[in-house]
């Protein structure tokens, strides 16, 4: 098969298949190519894995993005990304039109009132999780708490918190970086 | 134009959201607050809905929004914008993968930015909490109404699931039997 054609369909099939997202998908992505011998190597995978924390967007279009470019260049990373995203494009644009047509419907809307109660608790339980990753310092805990601070109480816009703590935790870097050469 | 809107809207969104999926829930809920494109409950209906489709939280979330504001060519706009990033990111850094991530300045402001995720989702999940459980403001009747004992009641049980690490779907399925069940028998 062309290789074009060949990331097209890997990565739409991982896309169609993995639920939640997210590191869900690494798995999959693993047994279709570095298992298969495919495009890159096992090492490569983890690699892209880890760098993919520090760049921002969903973990599965990097991974895409970079098998792509590593199998086919510039054209084999935008038909993996294509791949990867399509089949839930489909998926949501149909299931979008049916909530809007369906919403009223009495059973659908007892539905959606019991799922929502149920959505607190699972961004509560990836709260959670996050929550243990983060390293055991003050300077995590005031980020924590002035970010929420500033979203919740005093409704700065969240952009202007992801980049004010960004620039934070380089300041910080740099300060911990001077303090451990001296 | 409201398609070029979405696209820049969801392409700040994507080049802003580190380690994907909740993480970007609190800039799609302020986004589509501040433009009048979503309301705080169908919002959150389709958070519910992303869990149970295949396919990353984001392109879900930026799919929805934009088909909800804009039809397929809105679903698309949004789509490209919030996939752009991360796309033209990794080209970038894919030569030099491992410096990149040991890159003095990239690590600090990941210590900065992993926290600030943590601080916003949960600054998201109070507003969520509010949404389900106060809809019309916090007054004190609210605590006699079944609605809110219900609410209460499933949120605890899915909590509890979640916690026991049911699957996401399967917490989405037994609270929405809950919902359909509760609805008929209390006449919600």
């Amino acid at each position: 098969m062309n290789v074009y054609a060949d990331l097209f369909l890997t990565f739409a099939r991982i896309g169609a298949f993995t639920f939640g997202g997210g590191y869900a998908m690494i798995p999959l992505i693993r047994r279709e190519t570095a298992e298969k011998g495919k495009w890159i190597s096992d090492e490569e995978l983890s690699e892209i894995v880890a760098v993919a924390e520090s760049t921002p967007g969903p973990i599965a279009v990097n991974a895409a993005t970079y098998v792509g470019r590593s199998a086919a260049g510039f054209f084999g990373a935008l038909l993996a990304t294509l791949g990867v995203t399509l089949p839930s494009f489909c998926v949501i644009l149909a299931l979008s039109f049916l909530h809007t047509r369906f919403h009223e419907l009495t059973p659908v809307r007892y539905a959606f009132f019991g799922v929502r109660a149920g959505v607190l608790a699972l961004i509560l339980r990836a709260l959670w999780i996050m929550w243990k990753q983060t390293p055991k310092k003050i300077f995590s805990y005031a980020a924590i708490a002035a970010a929420f601070v500033a979203c919740a109480v005093i409704e700065i816009h969240p952009a202007l918190v992801i980049l004010a703590c960004a620039a934070a935790g380089i300041v910080y870097a740099l300060i911990a970086e001077r303090r451990a050469k001296k | 134009m409201i398609f070029l809107k979405l696209f820049l809207v969801f392409l700040k969104i994507g080049a802003l959201t580190f380690g994907g999926g909740y993480a970007m829930l609190p800039l799609v809920a302020d986004e589509a607050a501040a433009q009048g494109w979503l309301d705080s409950e169908t919002m959150l209906d389709f958070v519910a809905v992303s869990e149970s489709t295949p396919g990353p939280f984001a392109v879900n979330i930026a799919t929805f929004v934009g088909s909800r504001t804009a039809g397929v060519a809105g679903a698309v706009c949004a789509t490209a914008g919030v996939v752009l990033p991360s796309f033209i990111i990794i080209l970038i850094v894919s030569k030099f993968l491992s410096k990149f991530r040991e890159n003095c300045f990239v690590r600090g402001a990941m210590s900065g930015i992993k926290p600030a995720a943590s601080g916003l989702i949960a600054a998201a999940l109070f507003a969520s909490a509010i949404t389900v459980f106060f809809p019309a403001g916090l007054a004190p009747d609210r605590f006699i109404s079944p609605a809110f004992w219900i609410s209460a009641g499933i949120f605890a049980l899915s909590a509890v699931l979640a916690f026991k690490k049911l699957h996401p779907i399967a917490v989405v399925g037994v609270s929405a039997a809950l919902g359909v069940a509760a609805g008929y028998l209390f006449g919600l």
